[in-house]
């Protein structure tokens, strides 16, 4: 550490111009990689969780609830999907949580940049993680004997739905996660919302043989209109009301919780 | 209070204040944690300031830095309201915080690419920038390892390099040496005496006087969330008395007799609890080197002495006639709790 060099890289500061809310966006993006790329292991959720649900569901309750572990691949395989990823939405709330007990936040918040940016890429950096956890479902699905009727154009139309719930979906969990005080807190209400929602669904069992009450709830759940969109639209039979419903849920969900999110992570103390 | 010719920025007028709070108050719960300071930083100078735990200097630094709210009060940097011109401030500032600003779990290269991004910089200059950075704070061999694994002194140049990816007229420095080895902390002077002679204006948070001594132009010092005084260093000092020499004896039951030398050499004299010990003001070298030597002809045998500045104890005795107690409890607890 020489002076000359200090006083040299001190007088060549440069003064750029304020970066678009789009770029300040995209690098906590980058910066959501690159963590992913120094601790691989944060990927095990998207890959190896989704492997054991596949193999579990197909083979531990194929026979007894459909039949064949063939024909109940075709119904479960979207549901899996859909559940696989709605649970990671929940790490979005825990990471951020983890992320409040740093120093770094501090910079990040005093930084002149759009406000909402560091919720916004992280975000979109988890969703990433969503499409590895589809894709991962899907490939093991057709090694299985998945075959869907609408072919792979019809399977992306599928996984980009589920992950525009999905990154909807997160801003709940990152309301959850500035309101709480512990990650552990954050996983715990997390999964005690989404767990009843995603296993009174459609997910797993088609709800016709479902009490009335119970079945009107499994009907309205945005979790089974979800799963139904995923299935039409991987078979190629898709209402264009459910999609209408994902997406206006998905709408919604983001309208109410991003700037309750933005607000909590600005006013934090 | 006075102020010496500042440094750089030698075109703006005298008058020209970088940072300016009046009757700044922040509560958590029932504690004022900061209970009307008033500051006024002149551009271009190193300002200090001085207190214990939980005085309220980081709760001050994270008002002004737009990261609290202030309850009552005003404050400008650079003439920009913190609150209503919260976005106009961050584009003037820097924050060093006292949890290490950076992330953990990235490379030193990568926060400062990271940084260099957010602030908008292309990324072949962000790149360019950070390995210029990296390399002027003695980091290049470390820039591909995860902070995480850094030492205490190159997280807190890190933290500085992060600062200064971009240009900023304003730096705040929270406690930037609290915790490093005394040569980690030389580094971090060069680095803050380098960034005041370029002209940033700096406000320094510590609890060393020493520190606020060795780099601050003009010193506030804080208690339980008021500046209890202000000045210059040697305005400071000259109010506290500047320093003191400490002698330890090889043979306690000689302290006696080093007392009556010592009273004779530099008038009052102090006994330490330890038994071997005992001190008395004294500014200047030569009378302490003196009194020394008087001890070692009269057969006092002296295991060691030593010159120092008035302790944050010392400064906080004599300002306020009760030492510098630990205040945590009372505000950063609070404040911890409704986080």
């Amino acid at each position: 550490m020489t002076e000359a060099r200090l006083h040299n890289v001190l007088a060549t500061a440069p003064r750029p111009r304020r970066p678009s809310a789009l770029s300040a966006s995209l690098t906590f993006g980058w910066r959501g990689m690159l963590k992913v790329k120094h601790v691989p292991e944060q990927l095990m959720d998207v890959t190896l969780t989704p492997v054991l649900f596949v193999l579990m569901f197909t083979y531990l309750f194929g026979g007894a609830i459909a039949g064949s572990t063939a024909e109940y691949l075709d119904y479960i395989l979207p549901g899996i999907l859909v559940m696989s990823v709605l649970f990671t939405t929940v790490y979005s709330g825990v990471s951020l949580n983890t992320d409040l007990t740093k120093g770094v936040v501090d910079r990040f918040r005093s930084l002149p940049i759009w406000r909402p940016a560091p919720l916004v890429g992280a975000l979109l950096g988890d969703s990433l993680r969503y499409l590895v956890a589809g894709t991962v479902i899907v490939v093991l699905g057709v090694a299985l004997g998945y075959r869907p009727g609408a072919g792979v154009g019809g399977v992306v139309l599928a996984l980009a739905l589920v992950i525009v719930f999905a990154f909807a979906l997160s801003w709940v969990f990152t309301t959850l996660g500035l309101l709480l005080r512990s990650p552990n807190a954050v996983m715990n209400a997390g999964f005690t919302g989404i767990f009843p929602l995603t296993f009174l669904s459609n997910v797993f069992v088609d709800p016709e043989t479902l009490p009335g009450p119970l079945k009107a709830f499994v009907d309205a759940n945005p979790i089974s209109i979800l799963a139904s969109a995923s299935r039409g639209l991987m078979e190629g039979n898709v209402e264009s009301a459910d999609i209408a419903v994902v997406l206006g849920t998905a709408a919604l969900l983001t309208a109410l919780f991003a700037p309750l999110t933005t607000h909590l992570y600005r006013t934090r103390t | 209070m006075s102020f010496e010719q500042p440094r750089g920025l030698t075109s703006m007028s005298r008058t020209d204040l970088a940072i300016e709070t009046s009757g700044l108050v922040k509560s958590f719960g029932g504690t004022r944690a900061v209970d009307g300071v008033d500051l006024a930083v002149r551009a271009g100078s190193v300002y200090g300031v001085l207190g214990p735990n939980g005085a309220g200097k980081t709760t001050t630094i994270r008002m002004l830095a737009t990261l609290l709210r202030p309850d009552a009060g005003s404050a400008r940097v650079l003439g920009h309201d913190v609150v209503a011109e919260a976005d106009e401030v961050r584009g003037l500032v820097s924050l060093t915080g006292q949890m290490a600003s950076v992330d953990e779990e990235l490379t030193g290269r990568e926060n400062l690419v990271l940084l260099g991004r957010l602030l908008g910089l292309k990324w072949r200059v962000a790149k360019d920038r950070a390995a210029d950075l990296l390399d002027a704070f003695g980091l290049a061999d470390a820039s591909g390892r995860l902070v995480k694994h850094y030492s205490g002194g190159m997280r807190r140049r890190l933290d500085i390099a992060a600062s200064i990816v971009v240009t900023r007229e304003v730096m705040f420095l929270d406690e930037p040496t609290t915790g490093l080895d005394p040569r980690s902390r030389n580094q971090v002077w060069d680095i803050v005496r380098a960034l005041a002679a370029e002209g940033t204006t700096i406000l320094l948070c510590t609890q060393y006087l020493d520190e606020a001594d060795q780099l601050a132009d003009g010193i506030a010092v804080i208690d339980h969330g008021r500046v209890i005084a202000e000045g210059t260093p040697s305005q400071l000092k000259a109010s506290i008395g500047s320093g003191a020499l400490h002698v330890r004896l090889l043979d306690p039951d000689q302290r006696p007799v080093a007392e009556r030398l010592l009273a004779r050499e530099l008038s009052t004299v102090h006994l330490e609890p330890d038994p071997a010990a005992l001190s008395a003001p004294c500014a200047d070298g030569n009378r302490a080197a003196e009194a020394v030597a008087e001890l070692s002809r009269a057969g006092v045998r002296v295991a060691s002495f030593s010159l120092g500045q008035p302790s944050l104890d010392e400064v906080f005795l004599a300002l306020t006639g009760h030492p510098a107690d630990d205040q945590t409890e009372e505000a950063e607890i609070a404040e911890e709790e409704l986080a």
